[in-house]
């Protein structure tokens, strides 16, 4: 499972880093998000990957579960 | 069949207008209704649907055409767009060269500052009478003293800051002085920006300009950012406090665990999604949500007050749960005008309420909770005055 962002669709709220911290950062000159980890494994880590795709208010997050 | 007039005022201090709650609980959860004023829109009520139209830009928020929602008389035709009011591509360019200021890390580098404004107020509180209106002595200086010292305002200047704001969100005080402080503060930002110009510090608007920013463009964002997150940070900090005296549960609870404030701010916000108007939106173009054909022209409003009520999404949802972490709720809206300030607005309520908790652990309410007087007319809910004593 891999984590996949669209940064042009990104607003820069931050809400993925709320949810967690360890997988995903923001630029710091246009805030958009960086995915500094994106391979969730453990359980938690993709349960919370799951809330950042489901809080995102620029839908700009996806699971792809291919690769 | 007539459509139903909604008001967007509140009658009860805890929840939203029972008819919008009605709309969410019918078989018509997105309906035409009737603003008290006359004007026409689409009303949407469930947590998806709001969520489906703030995502798509075909919704508009230029408020110049006359039938948007949140159309106002503009001053005159050299009205400046504000960040608020424009649509993508111009709403993304602009939003990005600030929002960088906004992050989750950059405002974490904030905390002890904030911190240290909280407690100078509350200092300033234990020194005076038991008894304060907790408006005036906290929710409205602790986001004003933030966002100056964000902005770059010089210390000595933070009173004249803090004044003019406090007087466009009184209760008491006239359209006219409302006027006179809006163009004071407009006056002032402008200045500053001259300032900064010659000499830069360290602080958003200097970096603006450096960045290149248009200084016409960077004296009115200057201004959204100082409106934007005043009285709304101080509405939800009263709220929050009255609602903690009222139920003494929930104090009790943030008293035992203080990992509990991250949740509670979260909750609080869902609760009173004090922002009443935030979400209305014209349509730009036919589009279907939750199965309703909206057409080119039409207003809407997405009720974030009720659809933060929704059920589907948040289980007995008029309970208040501080471990519930639903950070999904729409108090900050949702889509590409989310609250760019939404974190910092966190920071402050959770430091607040940590702070008020354990520093203040006799604090109570100093008139019965029914007396207080709450903005229930809007357009951001809130209370006028919180009286509290320990
Ligand atoms: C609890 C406090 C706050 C609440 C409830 C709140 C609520 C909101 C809402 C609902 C919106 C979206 C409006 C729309 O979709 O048209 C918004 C936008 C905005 N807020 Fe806040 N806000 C708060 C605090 C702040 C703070 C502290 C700041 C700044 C320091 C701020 C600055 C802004 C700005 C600049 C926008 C416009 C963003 C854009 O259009 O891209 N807000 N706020
Ligand atoms: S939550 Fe979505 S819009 Fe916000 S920073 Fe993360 S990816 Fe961007």
């Amino acid at each position: 499972m891999r984590i996949v962002a669209q940064p042009d669709r990104c607003v820069g709220a931050g809400q993925c880093v709320l949810v967690d911290p360890e997988a995903f950062d923001q630029d710091d000159k246009d805030g958009t998000v960086i995915v500094v980890r994106p391979r969730p494994e453990s359980e938690a880590e993709i349960a919370r990957a799951k809330e950042a795709v489901n809080v995102c208010p620029g839908r700009t997050l996806s699971l792809s579960v291919e690769d | 069949m007539a459509t139903p007039v909604i008001s967007l005022e509140r009658t009860d201090p805890y929840h939203p207008p029972a008819a919008h709650l009605e709309i969410l609980r019918s078989d018509a959860p997105i309906s035409r209704v009737q603003l008290p004023d006359g004007r026409r829109l689409w009303a949407l009520t469930r947590h998806e649907d709001v969520r489906a139209m703030l995502a798509d830009p075909r919704f508009s928020s230029d408020r110049r055409d006359p039938r948007h929602p949140s159309h106002t008389p503009y001053v005159g035709p050299d009205h400046r767009q504000q960040l608020i009011e424009m649509d993508p591509p111009e709403h993304t360019q602009l939003r990005r060269s600030v929002v960088g200021e906004f992050t989750v890390q950059r405002l974490a580098a904030w905390r002890p500052r904030i911190q240290q404004i909280v407690d100078e107020s509350i200092d300033a509180m234990l020194a005076g009478p038991a008894e304060v209106d907790l408006v005036e002595a906290l929710s409205l200086p602790v986001p004003s003293k933030v966002i100056s010292e964000l902005l770059g305002v010089p210390y000595t200047d933070h009173d004249f800051f803090q004044d003019n704001s406090a007087e466009f969100v009184r209760a008491d005080s006239t359209p006219e002085q409302k006027k006179a402080a809006i163009g004071n503060l407009q006056g002032y930002i402008a200045g500053l920006v001259q300032e900064k110009v010659k000499s830069p510090g360290e602080d958003l608007l200097s970096r603006q300009i450096a960045a290149g920013t248009e200084l016409e463009e960077l004296q009115a964002l200057g201004f959204l950012l100082l409106i934007a997150g005043h009285e709304t940070t101080a509405n939800m900090i009263s709220l929050s406090v009255a609602t903690l005296l009222d139920k003494r549960e929930h104090l009790a609870a943030l008293r035992e665990d203080p990992q509990l404030t991250v949740g509670a701010v979260e909750e609080l916000l869902r609760y009173f999604s004090i922002a009443e108007i935030g979400a209305a939106r014209l349509a730009t173009a036919d589009i279907e949500i939750g199965g309703v054909l909206i057409q080119a022209g039409e207003g809407v409003m997405g009720l974030t007050n009720t659809a933060n009520r929704d059920p589907l999404v948040f289980p007995e949802p008029d309970e208040i749960d501080f471990t519930r972490m639903a950070r999904n709720h729409l108090a900050f809206g949702f889509g590409p005008h989310q609250c760019l300030g939404q974190n910092l607005a966190r920071l402050e309520l959770e430091i607040v309420l940590a702070t008020l908790v354990r520093r203040i652990p006799g604090l109570r309410l100093a008139v019965p909770f029914d007396e207080i007087p709450f903005k229930e007319k809007g357009p951001n809910y809130g209370v006028f005055e919180l009286k509290v004593a320990w």
